[in-house]
């Protein structure tokens, strides 16, 4: 049967040469790379040498990266380290209506705790509403947190402007609030450059540039103080304790150095084929919109809403397909409930449970495109003819 | 997807029965679901206080399409009073089991078949359902 896998926004295949790399951290070499002999010496040298490939990959330097277990732990090592390291200077924390929930529920835990927390809007394509955030900042601010791109509707936040925002909003010479970025849907995918966006922490995760999972990195900007999250060893520089994830972090050295070598080509393909599925949904399924930015997106994401049908049907009819995509509607979330980030751009109620979700990756063709262009549109038909909302 | 369809959801999902609108309906059962949204109608037809056939449209998820496919599957041919009994359970448990998350559709379908039975009763006697409540909508609708 085929398969056409479009949901690289919730997993990716590791690369074939990122899987040799790790190999012989796998099977091979054990030591631990606190250790003083041959075999912790040279995992420890493996480990030297995927930092600098990482930090490289967003123009950091190697001790500004650190690794954790996923990108959930970054998020939430950024939230909570960032805030109870800044306790003393404020208690307010900004940041926008559709992060992820590896953003929203610590912060939900923050404010149980005392802190403060403001959600900015965004716009109808779900960009940040500038002016708001403006706003939003006060003297008692020390942390602000915006996603760089949306798993959900893939559009790409202003983050060099927010940065600027932020910088000038304390102009006073007091020290601006720690300006966190959750990466890790764009880091790998698109170029991010943390000296020129003026970021001081960001996540990123290995998975979403065909690294393994399991291992993920906060970077931190040198000199920005941090509470560690866990304590009990010198790993890390001491900000995260815990023997080394070794395989793992050398394969995420691999993919990041192969992120960037080949971002461009794989760039070009991927918005080669988004064109060519936003062309072709939008003459052959007229009821499907797009949700997020149409530009300012990433180019391995289409995603929409499709008028009177659910979510969850769609992926199961296709699923028999041999299609993979994935959807936010309420029917398949946890909580059954609907999409705190299509409610935020402002989709309609009884749109948001008809949201699906197509991404791309590297090794997917055009052939794919058409597949799915073909076997979609009377799954659609179908699943509308069976809808009650459907008149006549 | 959703973890744990059982083969006759997913049999039920596949190919629905008695699928679609039906011309002149004794009764309409139209309810919204208060959990995630979505929305069911029922359709029967009655002769002789027996239901002769039964139809439905579903907007919602795959145990939501599979539940209202075997309701109206059940219910065919008993009388209302027979039908009344048709509990969620019942549907339930004729399509070997729902993960615990996806019961409330099935609560969904038991709530179109009374709201048809109701309507139809309505419609014929003046008097509906005497426990009959009309679920709350979900918004917009
Ligand atoms: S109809 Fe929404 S979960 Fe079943």
């Amino acid at each position: 049967m085929t398969t056409v896998y479009l949901d690289h926004v919730a997993a990716n295949p590791v690369d074939k040469r990122v899987a040799e790399t790790m190999m012989p951290y796998i099977s091979g070499n054990y030591g631990n790379p606190s250790a003083l002999y041959e075999q912790g010496r040279i995992a420890a040298q493996a480990i030297d040498k995927a930092r600098q490939q990482v930090a490289s990959l967003i123009n950091a330097k190697p001790e500004e990266i650190i690794f954790t277990s996923c990108g959930t732990e970054s998020n939430n090592f950024a939230l909570h380290g960032l805030a109870q390291a800044n306790i003393k200077k404020g208690k307010h924390i900004i940041t926008s209506a559709i992060e992820h929930f590896s953003i929203h529920h610590p912060l939900k835990t923050l404010e149980k705790q005392g802190f403060k927390v403001t959600q900015v809007p965004v716009d109808g394509n779900g960009i940040v509403k500038l002016d708001e955030l403006k706003k939003a900042i006060t003297p008692e601010t020390i942390l602000i947190s915006i996603t760089h791109a949306s798993n959900e509707i893939g559009t790409i936040e202003p983050i060099a402007e927010i940065s600027q925002i932020i910088r000038q909003a304390t102009g006073d010479g007091r020290q601006a609030p720690c300006f966190h970025v959750d990466a890790v849907q764009a880091a790998g995918v698109i170029p991010v450059d943390v000296q020129t966006l003026g970021i001081d922490a960001l996540s990123l995760a290995a998975d979403q540039f065909y690294g393994p999972k399991g291992i993920a990195a906060l970077y931190l900007k040198k000199g920005t103080r941090i509470l560690p999250f866990l304590e009990g060893g010198i790993q890390e520089g001491g900000k995260r304790s815990g023997t080394e994830n070794v395989s793992g972090i050398v394969g995420m050295g691999k993919a990041a150095e192969l992120a960037k070598a080949e971002m461009k080509e794989r760039t070009a393909l991927l918005k080669k084929l988004q064109k060519k599925l936003m062309d072709g949904l939008k003459t052959k399924v007229p009821t499907f919109h797009l949700t997020g930015d149409a530009e300012q997106r990433l180019p391995n994401h289409v995603s929409g809403c499709v008028e009177f049908i659910e979510g969850e049907s769609m992926s199961m009819f296709l699923d028999m397909e041999g299609i993979s995509v994935s959807t936010g509607s309420a029917c398949v979330s946890k909580a059954l409930k609907a999409s705190h980030v299509l409610l935020a751009v402002g989709v309609a109620r009884e749109m948001v449970n008809g949201s699906i979700v197509f991404s791309f990756g590297k090794d997917t063709t055009e052939a794919d495109i058409d597949y799915l262009l073909e076997k979609f549109p009377p799954i659609v038909e179908r699943l509308q003819s069976m809808s009650p909302l459907k008149k006549g | 997807m959703p973890e744990g369809y059982s083969e006759k959801v997913m049999d039920h999902f596949r190919n629905p029965h008695n699928v679609g609108e039906m011309k002149d309906p004794d009764g309409i059962g139209h309810v919204g679901n208060p959990v995630c949204g979505d929305i069911m109608e029922m359709y029967i037809k009655v002769k002789d206080n027996v239901i002769t056939d039964a139809k439905f449209k579903t907007f919602g998820c795959g145990a939501a399409i599979a539940t209202s496919s075997m309701m109206t599957d059940l219910v065919k041919g008993k009388t209302l009073e027979e039908a009344l009994k048709v509990s969620n359970r019942a549907v339930v448990e004729a399509l070997e089991g729902l993960p615990p998350r996806k019961l409330h559709c099935s609560v969904l379908a038991e709530d179109a078949l009374k709201g048809a039975i109701n309507d139809y009763l309505l419609k014929t006697t003046g008097k509906g359902l005497p426990d009959w409540k009309p679920h709350e909508e979900s918004e917009g609708h």
